[in-house]
């Protein structure tokens, strides 16, 4: 059901082009209902899965090779999908309502259903390599969803930026999960946990860590791997809204959640979570302040909250882990619903710089109320589900005495409180502006997405009880045992209650004193100049350089370089082999030449290689060569290889034909560039000596006795199952067909490409 | 093009015999030496020869299809009757044979019009470029 969901989801991706050129103005509530009913059976799981029995699916995938498609929907799978799933409709819905009339329209909805697949897919693999596979896919859709103004030249900037840094990440991630696998000989998860092997006093330990933290920190932007995600922000925002919040960036978090019970609770991992997520949500708040366009202040306010998860899994106390998977949820509804607000003050006024908004309320009322609602949760204020978390998270590390996370959280947090004020209080309550005076609201798609999800930050808040069961199995598999959450609005006096008055304190004085603060960063900012984005330029020009650098070194356009590199590679490689593996034998055979007609054929192969080395002339030379390869075939014909001699016959025909025809252009050679003496002389030595290695070669397999059981077993079965008498023939189109068939696809790309190559010549050529 | 009487006179002669050759050689693959691979080389370096004798345009016009076309028969007629095991349920690529005609005889003729029209699509390619 699980891989059907999925399924459903890419069929919809599928036809949503189609979908849309047909009902243009509906073709997104139709869409919707796809995710939407995979929402609704997951949430039919609910019970089951909080109850203690996960949901396990296996498809098999790639038997040969070991890899299934099994799913697994604990809690902590299950809360993600229904991230996913619940978000995800309501997404599809927005964009509609955001893109309406943009003729790419039906291209975006395939791209961000697409996605949606890929991420389900990944929360929910057991599998480790499909896990990756999932993993890779959504840094694909990705790319696609943010490079999706590509003609914006900072779009595709920032999509290609993206790409490489969760791509290199992806890679890291591939390797982490095979040492995982064959570290603990499992290759699904559950079954790494169940089967009790320590992987943390394993010998690579170290490395698969440093690996996966690597993945994860690149796909949730930590630092140093931040700096992909505020220019991410290019992107449509429900593409913002979707992926840069509530899903995709998450996906590190989730997989740093997931691993917890398997990797996680070492010193190591406890210090580079803690520091990364400590310093990823400071370096978050700082820069949401500094921000005035909406969509970037949001963008910061993300990476803060994705080092807060990070941070709290790095701690691992029990408490902790309780407020994972409430603050997850919170910011989850909080963010996705913020997101959409600010698109359709942007939709509806034009701007989201934050000084040229003002008076909104009165234009655009209901969306004023969502985001409202979701600020309030994002400050951390009661009732709603944003305060229930913030104080689960104050608890625990006030309990534990992390003081120093705790006041980098307590500094995090109250920059979101002024982050809140800042989105709200001047766009909607300020002085009317210019911008604001023709805004409007965009009507039921638009409204749709931020009104469920800002009630939906409000009914949790008011009504734990309804969450509770889901978050708590979710704490649960990030610890790997059964931890009993019990969530409450109110607490009472507690140390908690005073650090979460203390934050809002805190805040609404960032707030009030916003030009000194914002003075202050700046200074700060000064003082610790790290352009990333620049540094990351720098780092692809010099790449470039060094690959500019390197091919021109080993394909300069002259072709007897090419030819000198490759065969020296061969030579290299397959001669080291040979004295290596003691492969240097004279087999037991006589040398005495006693066939007349083979002795003369001989003659005449080295009469024409004598005459290619001698030729005075390319036509010589080539003619010359082709008495050697004619002899060649007459020599398979004369010792029982038909098959071989005739097809040898043609290619050297070929060969003649085409040689010659090329020949006819290309130009004379000006006097005085022929190689110089020392070249000959390497030449020389090049060609004796891959002569000597493949003759080498053959004496050595001469001196193998012959195995037989492969031509038996064709000799026996060639007429009776494969009907035909010719063996190497039905070798080639039956036995190993699919060999064949690889070969004249290359053959097929090889005839394309030399006409793709020949016509972009000539157009170059017209041109010049 | 090279305005030779001979080569002229002689390819007219041998081009039909090459065809039929070819076809002959691809069909008694199976039992005795031959096959596609063969069959398709044959093939081309008929067209070739009368390319070479009579330039490309002459070649295109006998052919009447262009190469690439024939390049692209030829491997949808290599991969798709693979898929015709799966009606049974058997992997793919798993011969289907009715009599003497079986899924790997198709295969075969895929073969051979990959082979001939990459060939020519190359010889094509190459001559057009010296006539200009």
């Amino acid at each position: 059901m699980i891989l059907t969901a999925i399924l459903a989801i890419i069929l919809a991706a599928a036809i949503a082009p189609t979908l849309n050129r047909v009902l243009p103005a509906l073709s997104h509530w139709f869409l919707a209902l796809v995710p939407l009913s995979a929402a609704l059976w997951f949430a039919t799981q609910v019970p089951g899965v909080t109850a203690g029995t996960p949901v396990l699916e296996t498809t098999s995938w790639a038997p040969s090779l070991g890899v299934a498609l099994s799913f697994r929907l604990d809690g902590l799978s299950l809360l993600f999908a229904l991230l996913i799933c619940g978000i995800g409709a309501f997404i599809v819905i927005y964009s509609g309502g955001y893109l309406r009339g943009h003729p790419r329209e039906g291209r975006f909805h395939l791209f961000i259903l697409a996605f949606m697949a890929a991420m389900l897919g990944l929360v929910t693999a057991d599998d480790l390599i499909s896990l990756f596979v999932f993993w890779e896919l959504t840094s694909i859709t990705s790319f696609m969803l943010i490079g999706f103004n590509h003609e914006d030249a900072r779009s595709r900037r920032s999509a290609i930026q993206a790409l490489l840094v969760t791509g290199g990440g992806g890679m890291a991630l591939l390797a982490g999960l095979v040492l995982m696998g064959s570290g603990s000989g499992e290759w699904t998860l559950s079954a790494i946990a169940a089967s009790g092997a320590d992987l943390r006093t394993h010998a690579l330990y170290p490395a698969m860590l440093i690996l996966l933290l690597l993945a994860a920190f690149t796909k949730s932007a930590q630092v140093p791997f931040h700096f992909w995600l505020p220019n991410a922000m290019d992107a449509p925002t429900p593409v913002s809204a979707y992926l840069h919040s509530a899903t995709m960036v998450k996906a590190g978090v989730y997989l740093l959640a997931r691993l917890n019970p398997t990797l996680g609770g070492t010193e190591a991992w406890f210090w580079a979570l803690t520091i990364a997520g400590g310093v990823t949500a400071l370096w978050g708040s700082a820069m949401a302040l500094r921000s005035t366009d909406l969509k970037k202040i949001l963008a910061y306010t993300t990476l803060m909250a994705l080092g807060v998860l990070v941070l709290l899994i790095g701690i691992g106390s029990d408490g902790a882990l309780k407020a994972f998977a409430g603050f997850l949820l919170a910011h989850s509804l909080y963010k996705g619903a913020l997101f959409m607000g600010a698109g359709s003050v942007d939709h509806g006024s034009g701007t989201r710089e934050v000084g040229e908004l003002g008076g909104l309320w009165g234009k655009m009322p209901a969306t004023g109320l969502f985001i409202a609602v979701a600020a309030l949760s994002m400050a951390g204020l009661p009732p709603l589900l944003g305060f229930v978390a913030k104080e689960l998270i104050y608890d625990d590390i006030f309990r534990n005495g992390h003081y120093l996370a705790l006041a980098a959280l307590l500094l995090a947090n109250a920059a979101m409180v002024a982050a809140a004020a800042t989105i709200f209080l001047k766009p909607f309550l300020g002085a009317p502006t210019k911008a604001a005076a023709h805004a409007h609201e965009g009507g039921a798609a638009l409204l749709a997405g931020p009104g469920i999800l800002a009630s939906l930050s409000l009914l949790f808040g008011l009504w734990v009880g309804l969450p509770q069961g889901l978050l708590g199995a979710a704490a649960d598999a990030v610890r790997g045992a059964p931890l009993g959450l019990e969530l409450h609005l109110w607490h009472g006096f507690t140390p908690a209650l005073g650090l979460s008055a203390l934050t809002v304190a805190l805040g609404l004085g960032i707030y009030t004193g916003q030009p000194a603060v914002k003075n202050a960063l700046a200074k700060i900012q000064l003082a610790t100049r790290i352009d990333h984005d620049r540094a990351w330029d720098c780092l692809l020009a010099l790449l470039d350089r060094l690959a500019r650098r390197v091919t021109g070194w080993l394909q300069d356009g002259m072709l007897h370089r090419y030819l000198a590199w490759i065969f020296t590679g061969i030579l290299v490689l397959l001669g080291a082999t040979l004295a290596v593996r003691g492969g240097l034998v004279w087999p037991g055979i006589s040398l005495e030449i006693e066939d007349a007609l083979g002795g003369s054929l001989a003659l005449l192969i080295l009469g024409g290689t004598v005459g290619a080395i001698r030729a005075r002339s390319r036509m010589e030379a080539i003619l010359s060569l082709a008495i050697t390869g004619m002899s060649v075939a007459l020599f398979f014909l004369l010792f029982g290889a038909p098959d071989v001699g005739i097809t040898q016959l043609m290619v050297e025909t070929l060969s003649a034909i085409i040689l010659v025809l090329i020949m006819a252009k290309l130009p004379m050679l000006p006097p005085g560039s022929d190689r110089t003496r020392a070249a000959k002389l390497f030449h020389a030595i090049l060609a004796l000596g891959l002569g000597g290695v493949v003759s080498a070669i053959m004496l050595a397999v001469l001196d193998q006795p012959l195995a037989l059981d492969l031509s038996h077993f064709f000799g026996d079965t060639s007429l009776l199952e494969a009907h035909g008498r010719n063996i190497v023939n039905v070798i080639l189109v039956d036995f190993r067909g699919f060999d064949t068939l690889g070969e004249i696809t290359v053959v097929a790309s090889a005839g394309l490409g030399v006409f793709a190559l020949l016509r972009a010549r000539m157009g170059k050529r017209g041109r010049s | 093009m090279m305005d030779s009487l001979i080569l002229r006179t002689g390819v007219r002669l041998l081009l039909p015999l090459m065809l039929l050759f070819s076809v002959f050689i691809l069909w008694r693959g199976h039992n005795e030496p031959g096959g596609g691979f063969v069959g398709g080389l044959i093939c081309a370096v008929g067209f070739a020869l009368h390319a070479l004798a009579f330039g490309v345009k002459a070649m295109r016009d006998m052919l009447k299809v262009d190469p690439r076309s024939i390049l692209g028969t030829g491997l949808l007629v290599g991969i798709l009757p693979g898929f015709l095991g799966a009606f049974s349920g058997e992997p793919y690529m798993t011969a289907q044979w009715l009599g003497a005609l079986g899924t790997p005889v198709l295969f075969d003729i895929g073969v051979y019009l990959v082979v001939m029209g990459a060939i020519l699509a190359m010889v094509q390619t190459l001559m057009a470029e010296g006539d200009d």
